[in-house]
């Protein structure tokens, strides 16, 4: 049976929890911390000797942990592009600008558990011989920077962080900086720029790699809440104990964001892979299926910018071992983890699964998701700053009644030219919905367009 | 060009690429524009070094990259890497060229943008191919969709790359069928800029100007996606003194010049190489000008000198030669005026008669070295005592000069004055107070402001002057001979760091004005009796095998960009 598995929520909803560090501390908080901080250089079969930073970033690296911001990219990889030699102090930013349409899974764990982040910060810190952290939270979470501050406060008097933490030598000193209700700053170059006090512009890539010319041109890494959140479980259990959570490729626990038209929408922590999105949708640990009478229509499976699924698409998918045959698998079947969301042609990006039922008029839908980009698009390079309004305008004609039968091709060109050729990867979270909405839901926007064109012309008639 | 890259070629590690299917082989770094330190060489200057430009609005090679116009975007491939790390090889042992593709979508062609992409190894650009063409459409098509397509009142129009790109790389319809943002137009941005922020394109080009090159962050973009509009800092005017370089600089037609908006359509504009003559940098510039009639100056690209920029004030300071009041008719006191023909031969008969050491010569560094060459030639002949007036204010650190004659060397050089100018001033005014002075020839100064008062100048016998604006000295003189702004003669001027620079002449002078090096010839060699070349080429080559530090310079060697001099 489908079930929740809670290892970064564990205490979070329990009864009496609180976000304060005694609770913390209580449920065995900052444990992890002191036994990373107390650690000592040791020999390590087939590596040598190793310094327990060394050691912390082998065990990330072990643990196939992968970020849980959007792209899924690997931790460790990330941890080891660091440049190390520059000379330059690096700098931890933990990614709070949880913004995606559909997410709200970051805020779960800022609210409720702030000191698992904190340790998860301080021991990822650690590894990487940060001094300065930073928290980047979005401006719309007043009472979660509140939070934190607190939580920052509390760690800094128990010692948990400052100069000198637990008497290791080791200093380090967090702070929160608030945006200002912009959806870009959750792109990592642009949220360095707003933290440098500019305008959110996402930097070019080459050659500001945050790894190499992050935060105030020196090597940074940008974390999300909870991938910061999994470090400390890892330094806590090893990497293998949290690879074997999960499966293989698609490690640990994810928490998911189920919402749209289920009866019962939240936030489930799973085992990536383990479980389906037709579980998600329909079982009763979970969404625990649609309104009576209602239809899956569609399922926007990794927050609002990931590619559309279509109710009763089939996909191929690879088999893991990469030999047997491709397997042929029903939308509902389809593990919910990193891979077989991308084979399938979408991705499971922030963890947001919205889920439209046949009341939902998809244009409008569109319209509504088109809007949204277009509002939020932060003007810097010439496709998505023009085309993201475009596509918006288009839809908005489209779903106000004035559409006409070819704005279904004008859609897919605006989009393609959109993808692929922007500064930051905006430019695919605003095409991406269009390209993949318009493509499966083709009939839909057609016989919109020609409705609309008949009406036009009969009003302009009669 | 091709010469200075083989001397350098040895010392500097190149990267064998191909570009359009020719191989090149281009430096490994080039300097940064702004702090001149070696920066990866990027796709669009090795397309350039190829000899292919890459259509592009934000790039500029004097600032800093942008990257975000993405005009430049360029297909390309690079060597196949196999599994074990190896370069794949195809049968004949060339390496396999994989094209970058979409990581989510293999079958598309994913561009880079040139401007901000290094080149490596064995590379490959394909400036020309379908899809870099498609990639230029799509972008074009996307910068005009909210572009208010105002040609006919347009400034830039004609000289608009968002016209130029259109022609060469856009499509001919549009499939824009939405209400076009409005943002504000006729913003007045400082005392001598215009912003239309519909015309605007974003690139950041002024922005990055006024922060990177006039070290003044004044500008900045407020409000988000297609409603970002360029704006100076709230509540302060955009009014430093290289403001008028952003208009040049701005692809469009959104920032434009108060003083040149709606003067003339610029295909009118007649082209003509010059230099500033407000102080001693000696920047280049192109004078445009139409009918006799100047109507702007704008920066010519040396990097020895004034890179592509040049202040505001000197760029405007161009008004008085079209003055009303110009001098314009050769006069003789107390007659009506006086022919060339007349006026020449009259003040050499003067001279031949006159006693030696009884004549003080006074000329502007403002002089062309021509003129203050043959002023010093006279000088000798007469045993005159001569001298320049020193012209000093304040300097900035990108450009402006302390010096604020264009020629304070030029004067030097040609031995006219020392290299302490205006101490014989007082030598002169002392020499007439006490009669020994009697004649005194001025040329292109005032001298009533440099110690010779007006009551002074009453004293004597014979005064020459020659300017090109009337004042007290002017009002004064026996022959009043008037002469040329730089803009209406050729001539060179040595500037304040020893470059030796050319300019052409751009218009005529009003009336019967004259250049003067071309009446100082006649006059000077009716006094001295040695002939002078009447033409600027033979003239400049006479005077450099003369002036020690002009020698075996010709006047075809000092070319558009100058030469060195020692000073």
């Amino acid at each position: 049976m489908p079930e929740e598995y809670r290892l970064i929520l564990k205490y979070a909803d329990e009864a009496g929890y609180g976000n304060d560090i005694a609770c913390y501390v209580e449920h065995g908080g900052y444990k992890t911390l002191k036994k990373v901080l107390s650690m000592k250089r040791k020999r390590v079969d087939g590596r040598g000797m190793m310094s327990p930073q060394e050691w912390l970033r082998e065990e990330v690296k072990k643990s196939g942990l992968r970020g849980r911001g959007g792209a899924g990219f690997s931790c460790g990889l990330k941890w080891s592009f660091v440049d190390r030699l520059s000379g330059k102090p690096v700098y931890l930013i933990c990614n709070a600008d949880e913004s995606e349409p559909g997410t709200f899974k970051d805020r779960q764990i800022i609210y409720k558990d702030p000191h698992q982040l904190l340790e998860g910060m301080a021991i990822a810190s650690y590894a990487n011989d940060v001094r300065l952290a930073y928290i980047y939270i979005r401006g719309e979470f007043v009472e979660g920077a509140a939070i934190l501050e607190n939580a920052l406060k509390e760690a800094r008097k128990h010692g948990f962080l400052g100069k000198d933490i637990l008497g290791s030598g080791y200093h380090l000193d967090i702070y929160v900086h608030r945006g200002a209700g912009a959806y870009i700053c959750g792109e990592e170059t642009g949220l360095i720029e707003s933290l440098e006090g500019k305008r959110a512009y996402p930097r070019i890539k080459p050659p500001y790699f945050p790894a190499v010319l992050g935060l105030y041109q020196c090597p940074t890494i940008v974390n999300n809440v909870e991938t910061l959140c999994a470090v400390k479980h890892i330094a806590a259990n090893g990497g293998e104990a949290f690879a074997k959570l999960g499966t293989p490729n698609n490690t640990g626990t994810r928490i998911v964001c189920l919402s749209g038209h289920v009866k019962k929408p939240g936030y489930y922590e799973v085992e990536v892979g383990k479980v389906t999105i037709g579980q998600l949708i329909f079982h009763k640990n979970f969404g625990g299926g649609l309104c009576e009478g209602r239809a899956l229509k569609a399922v926007i499976p990794g927050g609002s910018s990931a590619k559309v699924f279509k109710a009763g698409e089939t996909f191929l998918l690879r088999n893991k071992d990469k030999k047997a045959k491709p397997k042929k698998v029903a939308l509902l079947d389809l593990p919910y983890d990193f891979d077989s969301l991308m084979e399938a042609g979408s991705m499971s990006g922030s963890g947001a699964i919205i889920v439209m039922d046949d009341s939902a008029d998809i244009v409008e839908a569109l319209s509504n998701i088109a809007e949204f980009y277009a509002h939020e698009s932060c003007g810097q390079c010439t496709p998505c700053r023009e085309g993201s309004l475009w596509m918006s305008q288009t839809l908005r004609r489209l779903s106000d009644g004035n559409g006409r039968q070819r704005d279904v091709d004008d859609l897919l060109h605006i989009a393609q030219n959109i993808q692929g050729r922007t500064v930051c990867a905006f430019g695919e979270a605003c095409a991406w919905p269009v390209l993949s909405f318009v493509n499966k839901f083709k009939d839909e926007f057609e016989e919109r367009g020609l409705q609309n064109e008949r009406q036009n012309a009969e009003e302009s008639t009669s | 060009m091709a010469k200075q890259a083989d001397k350098t070629a040895p010392s500097v590690e190149t990267v064998r690429i191909k570009v359009d299917g020719k191989e090149v082989a281009v430096p490994k770094t080039t300097p940064d524009p702004i702090t001149g330190e070696p920066t990866p060489t990027t796709m669009i200057q090795a397309c350039k070094m190829a000899g292919v430009e890459i259509p592009h609005y934000c790039y500029h090679p004097k600032l800093p990259v942008a990257g975000n116009c993405r005009m430049c975007l360029v297909e390309f491939g690079l060597p196949a890497v196999g599994r074990d790390r190896k370069p794949v090889l195809n049968k004949d042992s060339s390496p396999q060229i994989q094209k970058m593709t979409l990581p989510y979508e293999p079958g598309t062609p994913r561009g880079a943008i040139a401007c901000a992409t290094p080149i490596s190894p064995g590379m490959e650009i394909y400036p020309n191919s379908a899809a870099t063409k498609q990639m230029r459409e799509a972008v074009l098509e996307f910068l005009l969709a909210n572009h208010p397509l105002d040609c006919p009142i347009c400034d830039q129009a004609g000289e608009c790359k968002l016209q130029e790109y259109s022609v060469e790389h856009g499509r001919a319809e549009s499939r824009f069928a939405e209400t076009k943002v409005h943002k504000p137009k006729q913003v007045d941005l400082g005392p001598r800029i215009m912003l239309d922020a519909e015309r605007c394109i974003l690139c950041e080009r002024c922005i990055r100007f006024s922060r990177d090159v006039a070290g003044d962050d004044a500008l900045g973009f407020v409000r988000r996606g297609a409603h970002s509009t360029l704006t100076a800092f709230p509540g302060r005017s955009f009014d430093n003194n290289y403001t008028l370089n952003t208009v040049d600089i701005c692809p469009v037609g959104a920032l434009t010049s108060k003083d040149f908006r709606f003067q003339m359509r610029v295909w009118f504009l007649k082209e003509t190489p010059s230099l500033c003559a407000s102080c001693g940098t000696g920047c280049n510039i192109t004078i445009s000008s139409r009918e006799e009639r100047i109507y702007r100056y704008e920066p010519r690209e040396n990097d020895a000198v004034n890179s592509c920029w040049m202040c505001d004030a000197g760029r405007l300071n161009y008004k008085w030669i079209g003055r009303k009041d110009r001098l314009a008719r050769p006069k003789r006191s107390g007659r009506a005026g006086v022919a060339w023909e007349q006026a020449i031969p009259a003040i050499a008969e003067h001279f031949r008669a006159a006693a030696p050491k009884t004549t003080a010569i006074i000329a502007s560094a403002r002089q062309t070295t021509e003129e203050l060459y043959l002023l010093r030639k006279l000088a000798d002949h007469l045993e005159a005592i001569t001298d320049s007036p020193a012209r000093m204010g304040e300097a900035d650190p990108l450009l402006v000069s302390a010096d604020k004659n264009p020629n304070s060397n030029g004067a030097r050089l040609s031995g006219f004055c020392f290299t302490e100018m205006g101490i014989n001033l007082p030598k002169i005014a002392a020499g007439i107070r006490s009669g020994k002075i009697a004649n005194l020839i001025v040329f292109g100064e005032d001298v009533t402001r440099h110690g010779v008062d007006a009551a002074l100048l009453q004293k004597l016998d014979f005064l020459v002057v020659s300017d090109v604006l009337p004042n007290q000295t002017t009002k004064k003189a026996k022959f009043l001979l008037p002469g040329c702004a730089y803009a209406e003669k050729r001539g060179t001027f040595v500037n304040a760091k020893g470059r030796l620079q050319r300019f052409l002449k751009a218009v005529e002078g009003p009336g019967e004005a004259r250049p003067e090096s071309e009446f100082l010839v006649e006059l000077v060699s009716q006094i001295t009796g040695e002939k002078y070349p009447a033409g600027m080429e033979g003239l400049f080559n006479k005077m450099a095998s003369e002036v020690k530090a002009f020698a075996g310079i010709r006047w075809e060697d000092i070319g558009e960009f100058g030469v060195d001099v020692p000073i």
